[in-house]
């Protein structure tokens, strides 16, 4: 048995997500070797390398693969793919948008956010928004697999020695190009591997009153997000959404403020240790799943909040 | 241009869905049904498309059984100009809506098709991703923006870090993300007018299709519950309570 991991990067680091889904693989039970495709990515190779567990990096070094293009990388992946029984990577924007491509050129089923591996064919997942767990048993001789990175512990970044590789093959499929980026620069924690959470919601009433979870943010090393409801309404970026559809968070504490608590929220958060929710009003369902509650104005509580860290 | 929409019948948005006491599968029954949101936003992005004047035709596609004629309806009462459904039975996997798209994409041979990105159902996040793979297509998935530009197509990306803009041939595929548009209501006027525009139904032979099963459900169960919290009085007890109880901050 064999698993080819497709790590996430951005040609110069390697994110976080990959240690995720490492651990993923290694619950599967077999020889694990990673895949690493970009342009000018030697670090990122070398860094994976390093991760514990892992027996070889795969290194595909090519422009057509510099800003990983789904019509490109899923080329490659599927051929270096034939060879392994399992082929995983992390359910971020980028291996959501690459795998099911994969899967489909290998002719096989994609098993998307698993939770959990059961066994090696075996696995659970959820479904409904987070409302019901599915277990779910693959048909397919090769399994491509997205993995939901809060359910399984990030393997040690530190501590193997595997051999790096380098594959010559050039997969450009000539049909889409890169045209340009707004990445969103913060000195904050990335939302997904915070150990802290403050997320506002429609409650916040406008973008500048976010300054307020930002404040409360950089005292407790605490990462920022928001309800769709926030985002929606134009407060702060997409890239902030923590939900069913946007971003799903498992860190030590989460606080909730201003978020009423709708089932496409909570599906994002509800797997957090430590759950505060701080509303206005005492019947919003986001109270049934807060561990502390506080029925309470925001703009009132946040800034007494503030000034008690 | 041709514009070929796909529409999901679902559970709706604000249903909390319950696994059935004996695990075989959710409980649906008498439970209400609706275009699925991400879908309903690629039905308003191609409606716009045409009254823009740059699509010339809006054709609304759905898998299932005939009970998803009603959200084609819906599709044909938000804009669309004619329905088509792939009569199946049962659950059809993503990679069998695929393959059966596929077949409908080489029978019309749309310039762009637009897809949601995701249904609320299933969670899979998937058919897009592989109907541009089966029909060797550019994707752009999770789109806030759509852009026609003359052979191509611009489209703007919600990533995990912001925002990415890719140019696609055409024709290509789309997959919508939630900020892309915000659809309409469907008018009565337009609702009865749905009624009379042609709906064809297809079989998945017609389209040289066998559907197959890659998964076997084996159980579905509700998730672990959480254990019920307690209301503080004061931010004061809260602060108290997350530093000598919880200990999650210091």
């Amino acid at each position: 048995m064999s698993t080819l991991v497709l790590a996430e990067h951005d040609n110069a680091t390697l994110k976080p997500a990959t240690l995720n889904a490492v651990a993923a693989a290694q619950a599967l039970g077999a020889d694990i070797d990673i895949l690493v495709a970009g342009e000018g990515c030697g670090a990122v190779a070398e860094a994976a390398a390093k991760v514990a567990g892992v027996g070889k990096v795969l290194c595909a070094d090519n422009a057509a693969y510099g800003h990983q293009l789904a019509e490109n990388v899923s080329l490659l992946v599927a051929e270096l793919g034939a060879n392994y029984d399992n082929v995983v990577a992390a359910a971020t924007t980028s291996g959501k948008n690459i795998m099911p491509r994969v899967a489909a050129l290998l002719d096989v089923g994609q098993i998307s956010d698993i939770i959990s591996v059961e066994s090696a064919d075996t696995f659970k997942r959820p479904i409904y928004a987070g409302n019901v767990i599915a277990t779910v048993q693959s048909m397919d001789a090769k399994k491509v697999i997205t993995v939901r990175t809060t359910a399984f512990d990030a393997v040690a970044a530190e501590g193997g020695s595997a051999s790096v590789e380098a594959v010559d093959a050039v997969h450009d499929a000539g049909i889409s190009a890169f045209v340009g980026e707004e990445m969103a620069v913060s000195n904050r924690p990335e939302l997904t591997s915070a150990s802290i959470v403050i997320s506002g919601g429609r409650g916040m009433q406008n973008g500048e009153n976010f300054a307020m979870l930002e404040s409360v943010a950089d005292k407790l090393g605490a990462a920022v997000g928001a309800s769709r409801a926030a985002v929606d309404a134009g407060f702060v970026p997409n890239d902030m959404q923590v939900g069913q559809t946007g971003k799903i968070v498992a860190p030590d504490l989460y606080i909730a403020v201003g978020i009423s608590g709708a089932i496409q929220h909570l599906a994002g958060m509800k797997d957090s240790k430590v759950i505060v929710a701080i509303n206005k009003d005492e019947d919003a369902p986001i109270f049934q799943v807060a561990d502390y509650g506080l029925v309470a104005d925001l703009f009132n509580a946040v800034p007494e909040l503030d000034a008690s860290l | 241009m041709k514009v070929l929409v796909a529409v999901k019948r679902v559970v709706d948005y604000n249903v909390k869905v319950r696994a059935k006491a004996d695990g075989s599968d959710v409980d649906l029954n008498n439970v209400k049904m609706a275009i699925n949101p991400f879908c309903e936003i690629a039905v308003e992005e191609a409606v716009r498309l045409k009254e823009a004047g740059t699509a010339t035709e809006v054709v609304a596609v759905s898998v299932g059984d005939k009970t998803c004629q009603e959200q084609i309806r819906t599709a044909l009462a938000l804009g669309a100009d004619r329905g088509i459904q792939v009569e199946t039975e049962g659950a059809v996997e993503p990679l069998v809506v695929a393959k059966l798209l596929k077949g409908v994409i080489e029978k019309e041979e749309p310039q762009l098709v637009i897809l949601g990105k995701q249904s609320i159902d299933g969670d899979n996040n998937q058919t897009g991703q592989m109907l541009g793979a089966l029909t060797n297509m550019a994707q752009g998935t999770f789109a806030s923006e759509v852009a026609i530009d003359g052979d191509k197509v611009n489209v703007t990306r919600e990533v995990d870090g912001g925002l990415q803009t890719v140019s696609l041939n055409l024709p290509a595929i789309v997959t919508t993300d939630l900020r892309l548009n915000e659809p309409r209501y469907a008018s009565l006027p337009n609702i009865m007018k749905a009624k009379k525009k042609p709906l064809d139904v297809l079989a998945p032979a017609d389209l040289g299709v066998e559907p197959k099963a890659h998964l076997t459900t084996l159980k579905v169960e509700p998730p672990a519950e959480r254990q019920a919290g307690i209301m503080v009085e004061s931010v004061e007890q809260l602060v108290d309570k997350l530093k000598n109880e919880a200990k999650v901050i210091s």
